[in-house]
């Protein structure tokens, strides 16, 4: 039986943003959020009962967040220096900048297999669904992402160590 | 297997922590921008009273239902997304006037409701039942046998009861003003002690 779309959006809409957060960074994580949810609601009533609802959900942030990420280039900010330096007030939840840029730094092929391995939880056979290629390539995007993410950003293995 | 404890390490790591109010100021974000899509075909919110928190939920069109606790909230959302529409969601705006009503019935400086109301949840009989019901006026009651010979059909008494007990808009719909013949309760969808409470609170005016 389907549930009432609350509930969708109770479930899952922590886990939706961690993804659009390593896809798009913690900047454009919102809007990539809130476009979608709104394009889920819309297509609700038409998904199969016996869908698997997180992985619907991932890859229409999937397509959000490449639609995000297209519009960003063809309108780059009209500032002349954007300020590297953090604003003091910060992002909320934005966590470690460090890790950020790293993960910034990953092809966005790995970054979307890791974010969706790693962060969704989904199985390499929807990861190549989304992606596109084989489920082998899937599986090697997510293994690379993360060793190149275990290079640029040591503290994770101390990190997660030491808890 | 150390590779194993890393990917485990890294999988915390990337699952950044997402505070309760990141996700209500996106959820506030959501009920807007759904509203303004003509996608919100259904918004609910709860509400307490003195008889119980109260779910109420809307449609477009308007009021579509009041739910006691006792009816369990979850079972009811779940409802009407089968008869309705699985686009629910949880966005209080439209409720607001529903809710302040409420409120003023409850306080005592309400004792009509003007809200418009959906009662697509119900049809036939029933629904033209439920349509009389507000007839009654505030503090007055009537018997089961009364309203059947109001909507003239004097020998449908136990319809009648059916059509109290299933009304999707209780207190709005004030199904808790009608009585046995024998000036007993009869049933209520909201238990008796509420009928008792929302009957106590019309009479002490």
């Amino acid at each position: 039986m389907k549930q009432p779309f609350e509930n969708v959006v109770a479930q899952h809409g922590a886990t939706v943003l961690r993804v659009c957060r390593i896809v798009l960074g913690p900047h454009d994580a919102d809007d990539a959020w809130s476009e979608t949810f709104l394009s889920a609601m819309r297509a609700y009533p038409d998904l199969p009962e016996t869908a698997n609802v997180e992985a619907w959900l991932v890859t229409i942030a999937h397509r959000k967040a490449i639609d995000v990420l297209r519009v960003a280039k063809r309108n780059p900010l009209p500032i002349d220096e954007v300020p590297e330096a953090p604003t003091g007030q910060g992002i909320p939840d934005s966590g470690d900048s460090d890790l950020w840029a790293a993960v910034k730094g990953l092809p966005s092929k790995q970054r979307q297999a890791v974010a969706y391995r790693y962060v969704a939880g989904l199985a390499y056979a929807e990861i190549a669904e989304i992606l596109g290629g084989t489920v082998e390539a899937a599986r090697r995007a997510a293994a690379d992402g993360l060793k190149n993410l275990r290079k640029k950003y040591p503290g994770a293995i101390t990190k997660g160590a030491s808890s | 297997m150390n590779d194993i404890r890393h990917d485990d390490d890294m999988t915390a790591l990337l699952s950044t922590p997402v505070d309760a109010g990141t996700l209500s100021r996106l959820h506030h974000r959501l009920e807007q921008a759904v509203e303004r899509a003509d996608l919100l075909d259904v918004a609910y919110t709860t509400i307490d009273s003195p008889v119980g928190k109260l779910l109420l939920a809307a449609t477009p069109k308007g009021l579509v239902r009041v739910a006691y606790a006792g009816e369990d909230h979850d079972r009811v959302l779940e409802t009407l997304g089968q008869k309705l529409s699985p686009r629910i969601l949880r966005a209080p705006k439209r409720l607001d006037e529903a809710a302040r009503e409420i409120d003023e019935y409850f306080a005592k400086h309400r004792q009509v409701f003007d809200l418009t109301l959906d009662l697509s949840l119900s049809r036939g009989f029933r629904r033209l039942v439920q349509t009389h019901l507000p007839e009654i006026g505030y503090g007055q009651t009537r018997s089961y046998r009364d309203m059947a010979e109001l909507v003239g059909n004097p020998k449908a008494v136990r319809a009648v009861g059916t059509a109290c007990a299933t009304n999707p808009l209780p207190i709005v719909v004030p199904c808790h003003r009608v009585l046995r013949t024998d000036g007993t309760l009869g049933g209520y969808i909201g238990g008796l002690e509420a009928k008792t409470t929302l009957l106590n609170l019309e009479a002490a005016t």
